[in-house]
């Protein structure tokens, strides 16, 4: 019965159980449906549901953590039938992570890859300690929409100000936004240095993401 | 007797250091710098990788060398800190990028008139025995902005200073002023002025700028307080004992690559362990857990025999309001319970990334509490009342409860009571509206700015102070001034 497969799938997501999402998407398959059906209906539900829980203190860090491990290995077993049918999900948008220069704290960073990753942003993450020139080539090599750059330290905050420069300097935006996060960082700071948005949390850096490629739900 | 707090028992203290000896061979700790390597691989160490497995006989000689107390001197050349025993010292927080602004409630960009305002302040006060480079100057270039912030510090304080530098090539600068105010370099290694803070990256890795820092601090004998960071379920085990325990790892690799290179040179058992904030991803400085962090990991310092450090009196709210109050007042009577001998973290707000010279000279009252409860309840008097703790005032008094009149109450009651200042509230109500406490640390501010005499420095040292910056600008590129009066 698809729908309480389709509940199954919420639920190993909800409970952030990587084998049985697993298990759940190759059954799927073996049935022969079409797997972006899964997606919509079943595991994507279940991220949606778990950000909610998580917005509304419900939910914590290593609940939205293993969630969205649960998510990507469903999506690892769908993604080769969904590309051979050409069903696959349309990406949200391109972004490029990272944290600052001079920063080695990847913790805030590696969250938000991971949520953005689940709920379907293509992301190409440049570790850390990560220079305002790397930041610029990436952008460029893969015609990204969305860049994010995060400072967990005070004094590492200034590196947010020299990618944003870095982007103005080679005519980069507005096309290409920017984004900050990280532990000490404000609306107020990111207004100071000119970035489009900031987040406090990785559920946050979602809704910003999708806002600014006008596919939030505030924009919806 | 003095009260102290003991949150491990000798059973545990044995089990997070046996834990942590096996973690410094297994995974191991990785090491950022070429130069480090070669230090520990002369010292037989296996590095692969850059990862070092640090045997417990090589890191058990480091602990060995490494002195048990040492003191911090005044610019008059007079013992003012003595890290060791179970002396407690409180300093501001250090490290700020913004400043409350007491007219807007408002956080800005934090400037080098706020970090002079800070000094004044905490110059001043007596329950701070050290200064800080508080706050980051936004108005100085940011490339010799470790050097800036030591520089105002020196010109506007004879106390000793808790700093620590930006970068690896940024240290050698900083020492340069200090050697400058001291006169020589054998006189800063002899009466130390300052202490550097210097931090491993958790999980247990040792970069590049905080291991070569350890190694010219090491070098130039001046002391060095390693600050190691695990938070409990981000970057260390969820468990509190679990993060005590990383925390002893990282302190010990990193007293072991400081010995190394300058065997007997002095260096705290320090840290700014906290919890990782489940929902928000911070790190709740003003948490109880936190302050439970900062007690572990000073026991199993004092175990080793090693002068303490830790980071309280901050709080995560974004005002001077009830929640600052509650988490710096309770962590400063934690911290002064456990016997920490320098407590960094007053004045700061948001989780430490903001400061408030207001909330300093609160903080400072919830200090002076702290440091009476640590005093503990003595028995005086004997001198004044004979041999007696009430029977002898009894006798002058009988029944007739006039205390207030014995020359035992004008003798003791200096010793016996913490007397506030205006800040904290006491009075009767009166015909004037009552105040609030931001309010009233506002005025105290403004008296104290007032009261506060600015050092006078030796022309030959503010000469050689100008030539190190000159020359520290020329080498980042920048263009600077000494900060001006």
């Amino acid at each position: 019965m698809p729908d309480e497969l389709f509940l199954a799938m919420r639920q190993s997501i909800i409970d952030g159980v990587p084998d049985r999402a697993r298990e759940l998407a190759q059954q799927w398959l073996a049935d022969g449906v079409d797997p972006l059906e899964a997606v919509n209906f079943g595991f994507a539900v279940g991220i949606k549901f778990a950000g909610d829980q998580f917005g509304c203190g419900e939910m914590f860090l290593p609940d939205l953590l293993a969630s969205a491990e649960a998510m990507k290995a469903a999506i690892k077993v769908l993604e080769p039938e969904m590309l051979k049918r050409g069903s696959q999900r349309e990406a949200l948008g391109k972004i490029v992570l990272g944290t600052a220069r001079g920063d080695i704290h990847d913790i805030g960073k590696n969250l938000v890859a991971t949520i953005l990753s689940a709920s379907g942003f293509q992301i190409f993450d440049l570790g850390t300690s990560v220079t305002p020139e790397a930041f610029v080539a990436k952008v460029k090599e893969v015609d990204a929409d969305i860049v994010g750059v995060s400072a967990l330290l005070t004094t590492t905050m200034a590196g947010q100000k020299a990618v944003i420069e870095a982007l103005d300097r080679n005519g980069l935006r507005p096309r290409v936004k920017a984004i900050i996060g990280g532990a000490a960082v404000s609306s107020k700071w990111a207004a100071e240095i000119g970035a489009d948005g900031f987040s406090r949390n990785a559920i946050d850096a979602l809704e910003l993401a999708k806002n600014l490629m006008g596919k939030g739900t505030a924009s919806a | 007797m003095r009260p102290r707090t003991q949150l491990l028992s000798g059973d545990l203290i044995g089990r997070i250091l046996r834990e942590a000896f096996e973690l410094l061979m297994s995974p191991g700790v990785r090491v950022g710098s070429a130069e480090v390597v070669e230090l520990l691989q002369a010292a037989g160490v296996e590095v692969t990788d850059g990862v070092a497995r640090l045997p417990e006989t090589l890191v058990r000689k480091s602990l060995a060398s490494a002195p048990r107390d040492f003191y911090l001197y005044n610019r008059r050349g007079e013992k003012a800190v003595h890290y060791g025993g179970d002396d407690v010292h409180f300093d501001p927080g250090s490290c700020c990028v913004q400043m409350l602004d007491p007219e807007t409630l408002e956080a800005r960009p934090s400037e080098t008139r706020d970090l002079v305002r800070i000094v004044q302040v905490a110059e001043t006060l007596p329950q701070f025995a050290a200064q800080s480079t508080a706050v980051v100057c936004n108005d100085a270039p940011s490339l010799i902005g470790d050097l800036y912030r030591l520089l105002v510090v020196l010109q506007h304080s004879d106390k000793p200073v808790v700093t620590g530098s930006f970068s690896a090539a940024g240290l050698q600068g900083m020492i340069d002023l200090l050697v400058a105010d001291s006169g020589s370099a054998e006189k800063l290694r002899r009466e130390p002025r300052a202490v550097f803070d210097v931090c491993p990256s958790p999980p247990l890795n040792w970069s590049e700028f905080g291991s070569h820092n350890l190694l010219d601090l090491a070098h130039a004998g001046v002391p060095a307080e390693i600050v190691a960071v695990p938070l409990a379920g981000g970057t260390a085990p969820v468990t509190l004992a679990g993060s005590v325990t990383q925390h002893a790892a990282e302190v010990l690799a990193g007293i072991t690559l400081h010995q190394l290179a300058g065997a007997g040179s002095p260096v705290v058992w320090g840290g700014a362990p906290a919890i990782f904030d489940m929902r928000t991803g911070g790190a709740p400085m003003g948490a109880v857990e936190t302050a439970m962090l900062n007690m572990a990991c000073a026991e199993v310092g004092k175990h080793l025999g090693l002068p303490t450090h830790g980071y309280l009196v901050a709080t995560d709210s974004k005002f001077v309001d009830a929640q600052a109050g509650a988490e710096s007042a309770r962590s400063a009577m934690l911290g002064a319970l456990a016997g920490i001998n320098m407590i960094s973290g007053a004045g700061m707000i948001e989780s430490l990334a903001c400061h408030s010279v207001e909330k300093l000279v609160m903080d400072a009252e919830w200090i002076a509490s702290a440091q009476r409860l640590a005093r503990g309840i003595e028995v005086r008097g004997d001198d004044v009342s004979g041999a007696s703790l009430a029977t002898a005032m009894f006798a002058q008094t009988g029944l007739s409860g006039e205390f207030l009149k014995l020359k035992e109450t004008r003798a003791l009651f200096r010793q016996e009571q913490y007397l506030p200042s205006a800040v904290i509230d006491r009075s009767a109500r009166g015909s004037e509206p009552p105040t609030d406490i931001f309010a009233r640390a506002r005025t105290r501010v403004d008296e104290l700015a007032s009261a506060y005499r600015k050092p006078s420095l030796a022309e030959d040292v503010l000469r050689k102070f100008q030539a190190i910056v000159e020359r520290e600008a020329d080498r980042a590129g920048v263009v600077a001034e000494l900060p001006g009066n």
